[in-house]
């Protein structure tokens, strides 16, 4: 980014933030960015909880409360609001590691040094739709209703007239079991890419307007800065929504695989 | 893949929807650690802490209602214990007013006895004093009136049979003349 604005500078021109941006040159023999920082994510995470959780009392002391208060929002606001009061229990820790893995990845873009969502890399939250979510919630349905009676459930919502599974059957199949695993990756991706880029914009468009821009126009950099710091406030909302949106999402396709009735 | 990802970012613009291998396996295996170490350790000691959270609520509401089961049968026992005392206490006064009534009775019978007694005793008295009165004065009456009848006689009435009839007969009629008096009074 730095080189970049750099050569802005040098050049005279504006040149305007880009996908390029986001696939920056390795730190050391491949390792880029985003990896490190997801390595980063799982080390606090786990630092934080098992930490935390170490030595839990009845009485909880402050940080043991802020540990329980994001236990408790995945274990009851996600998990069992989605999946039920019965079956909730074992889904726990994916809801909670996939609420507080992409909750961190993806606050990492406003906070300072890190500055990059890490989420905004496809691939990442590629991995965890399709190859977490996607295969879990097929096979604890399959566990629970046999295939052919998750198939059923699934691509024959009852209740519905005989000749519109002519329609809705094919629907429900790519729904279930394409689309549901791709837009809950691109969501999650989309968001983040998009509100990383605007920040860019915002940022770059500032410093330009500051270092390049000829007497009346220097002062609209204030403005452009300001409007970074404005969307950063913004960004860090739809940051903590899309990661609670996966892990909704997540915990309410595990729920209708369960279910008995559509 | 990251290869030509990366060749491609150097040469033109890299698609930023073209998955990384590299980075699903590396999101993959982060995710996966972080899931095991929660589900072994973090989870585990959250959900212990939930239900000895829960038991010892229950436990504090059962206690407490405990305690207020026994809070109630003791008030309901004191309550008992008053009426009770309240009655006892009625009793004993009502007996206490009855004794009362019974003392002064007999405090009031007593006197009067007493004064019975002591007016009949001093009748007695007065009849002994006015009996002994009336024999000195008779012999008294009688020695006087035989020495005042020898003075005029001019001889002594030594016959003291003789004396002591006369004298006798006298006042016996006296008496009666005295006594015919009163009554006729």
């Amino acid at each position: 980014m730095g080189a970049l604005v750099l050569t802005a500078a040098e050049g005279g021109e504006f040149a305007p933030p880009g996908v390029g941006d986001f696939f920056l040159p390795p730190i050391f023999l491949g390792v880029t960015k985003p990896m490190v920082l997801v390595v980063f994510s799982v080390i606090i995470i786990a630092a934080f909880f098992l930490i935390t959780s170490r030595n839990l009392k009845i009485v909880p002391s402050k940080m043991q409360f802020a540990a329980e208060s994001v236990y408790d929002f995945g274990r009851n606001n996600i998990a069992r609001d989605q999946i039920g009061s019965q079956d909730f229990r074992p889904f726990v820790p994916m809801i909670l590691a996939l609420f507080t893995f992409i909750l961190v990845n993806n606050i990492f873009g406003i906070i300072p040094f890190f500055q990059f969502p890490t989420m905004s890399h496809i691939g990442f939250p590629l991995a965890l739709s399709v190859l977490v979510v996607y295969p879990v919630y097929h096979y604890v349905g399959i566990r629970r209703h046999g295939l052919g009676g998750y198939l059923r459930n699934q691509l024959f919502p009852s209740g519905v007239p005989k000749p519109i599974y002519l329609l809705l059957t094919p629907i429900e199949f790519f729904q279930k079991f394409f689309f549901n695993p791709i837009t809950l990756a691109i969501r999650v991706f989309a968001a983040m890419f998009a509100g990383h880029l605007i920040l860019l914009v915002f940022t770059i468009g500032g410093e330009y307007l500051l270092l390049e821009a000829g007497g009346a126009l220097k002062a609209l950099s204030a403005v452009s800065f300001a409007f970074a710091i404005l969307l950063t406030f913004v960004e860090a909302l739809i940051q903590v929504i899309q990661a609670y949106v996966f892990a909704v999402l997540s915990a309410g396709y595990i729920g209708m695989a369960l279910a008995s009735d559509h | 893949m990251l290869n030509t990802s990366m060749i491609l970012a150097q040469e033109e613009e890299p698609s930023p929807v073209l998955p990384h291998v590299s980075e699903i396996i590396l999101g993959l295996v982060a995710f996966l650690i972080l899931l095991w170490l929660l589900k072994k350790y973090a989870v585990p000691r959250f959900e212990k802490l939930y239900e000895e959270r829960t038991a010892k609520i229950e436990g504090g509401i059962e206690k407490a209602e405990k305690a207020q089961a026994e809070a109630e049968q003791a008030l309901a026992q004191y309550k008992a214990q008053l009426a009770e005392a309240r009655t006892e206490a009625a009793k004993i006064r009502d007996d206490a007013r009855l004794e009362a009534e019974q003392i002064k009775e007999e405090l009031r019978a007593e006197a009067q006895e007493e004064a019975r007694r002591i007016v009949a005793q001093g009748e007695a008295q007065l009849q002994a004093q006015r009996a002994q009165i009336v024999a000195e004065l008779r012999s008294e009456l009688g020695r006087n009136a035989v020495e005042l009848a020898s003075r005029i006689v001019g001889e002594s009435l030594e016959d003291e049979a003789r004396r002591r009839g006369t004298v006798d007969r006298f006042l016996a009629e006296l008496e009666a003349s005295g006594n015919g008096a009163g009554a006729r009074k």
